[in-house]
């Protein structure tokens, strides 16, 4: 039976992993490979590196701390940010990474995903969706773009639930939601919308914020039916333990990995 | 020596990688010559199986594959070439087992691609890659085909139907998971493999 999969996010800028609240006022969180090899240790079923300066500022990622993270680490792990063609996909996987994360230049250039398929397989290739709710009474969601700093971020005016359908046609081998009027806020995921999105797709989706306590991994799984739950914030402050989450999943009848 | 064929593949680091963690000894080559020379052959793969073949015929390895009697083990796309045919692409592999590839057959309670951690049902208590490995180890899964059931399948894993999660026939065997990228349980497979 496959085991719901927790996946601890790591923001990554100029090589230190950094955290911000509401996608603004990023700190510093500590070293690249420490905090991997901490994850790991600690029972992370995958990592997220995400740049969120390459994302922003147009660089492409850096091959270096790919490598450096990649020798280290036997899960699997993603790297989002930066990648904008088949070339800079390839170096990063050359680098040891398992799969790459595209958002906004899948947005700009949707084909940017069926070139990725193409040349590395769905299984490679994750689309990452920042969704805010626009329409309270009519539950509709949109997709923004250029979230890395509250100065960049505009909507993009494409329907979320449009835009994971067409990534799926097009390729993408998961996708990743994040909930933005959620993260950072810990008070919980956003299931009405997984719920929404869970419903357009076959491949696998993956829950990122809002967690803050262990029950709201055990209400993503149950209620919305994702396959991982990715949190950043929760983990980074010491507010909960993997371990912790995976027993109470367990108790709940959640198959998780030991 | 091990050699782990350089398929052009983009995830070679990790099988390298992970014989480095090992101590090891390993070449990365597409040299037929130090392929057909090795102790052991891996050969590793992610992508698909028509390009796959078609950048192993390029480097001229197939008779070379084809003829190996040293334990070779391959790793997700690279046990799935070890048949005869893939549906993927509909290719022909390189027909060191019998039978042919076929996509997983696509379920609401098992989303395609199959990703993530499993464990393994079925197990054969005979086989030597199995050694060591518990009842609750997980490995970590990549894929949307599977391999043929029959005689050469040492262990299987559940999603939504059973599908072959090791295999072994003769000198040959593959591996459906990434044990490189499985923790403890797959430097476990791995190291067996190196032993065997």
């Amino acid at each position: 039976m496959l085991r719901k999969r927790l996946i601890p996010c790591l923001d990554v800028r100029d090589g230190v992993v950094v955290k911000g609240v509401k996608f603004a006022d990023h700190v510093v969180m500590g070293d690249i490979v420490e905090l991997a090899r901490r994850y790991r240790d600690a029972g992370a079923d995958e990592l997220v590196f995400y740049d969120i300066k390459a994302s922003t500022v147009g660089a492409t990622v850096s091959r270096s701390w790919i490598e450096r993270v990649a020798v280290l680490l036997d899960i699997p792990f993603c790297v989002a940010g930066g990648i904008h063609d088949v070339e800079s996909a390839r170096t990063v996987l050359a680098a040891g990474a398992d799969k790459v994360s595209v958002n906004s230049r899948a947005l700009a250039r949707p084909q940017l995903i069926t070139e990725l398929a193409d040349a590395f397989g769905s299984q490679a290739v994750v689309v990452g969706v920042d969704s805010k709710i626009v329409d309270q009474a009519s539950n509709d969601w949109q997709v923004y773009q250029f979230t890395g700093s509250a100065a960049t971020m505009r909507s993009t005016g494409r329907r979320t639930l449009d835009w994971v359908r067409e990534a799926e046609e097009r390729g993408a081998g998961e996708i990743v939601l994040n909930c933005m009027d959620q993260d950072g806020v810990g008070s919980g995921y956003d299931l009405e919308q997984l719920k929404a999105v869970r419903s357009q797709l076959r491949i696998p989706l993956i829950a990122s914020g809002g967690a803050g306590a262990v029950e709201h991994f055990g209400a993503v799984f149950k209620e919305a039916d994702v396959d991982g739950a990715l949190a950043a914030g929760v983990f980074h402050a010491g507010l909960l333990t993997i371990a912790q989450i995976k027993d109470y999943l367990r108790g709940e009848g959640i198959e998780v990995r030991l | 020596m091990i050699a782990v064929v350089d398929t052009g593949g983009a995830n070679l680091k990790s099988v390298t990688n992970a014989l480095c963690r090992l101590e090891a000894e390993y070449c990365l080559t597409s040299d037929p010559k130090k392929i057909a020379a090795a102790d052991r052959v891996i050969l590793p793969g992610v992508g698909a199986a028509r390009d796959a073949m078609r950048r192993l015929e390029a480097a001229n390895l197939i008779p070379t594959l084809k003829n190996l009697k040293q334990p070779v083990l391959g790793i997700c796309l690279g046990m799935q070439l070890l048949f005869e045919s893939s549906e993927e692409g509909d290719v022909a592999c390189l027909g060191l087992i019998p039978g042919r590839v076929v996509r997983l057959k696509d379920d609401p309670s098992a989303r395609v691609p199959h990703m993530g951690w499993n464990n393994l049902v079925k197990c054969d208590s005979e086989e030597p890659l199995l050694s060591g490995v518990d009842e609750d180890d997980c490995f970590y899964f990549v894929h949307s085909f599977r391999a043929p059931d029959g005689p050469w399948v040492k262990a299987m894993t559940k999603h939504g139907e059973l599908l072959p999660a090791i295999v072994s026939y003769g000198n040959v065997k593959g591996v459906q998971f990434h044990p490189e990228k499985s923790e403890q349980p797959g430097s476990k497979i791995l190291r067996s493999f190196i032993q065997c």
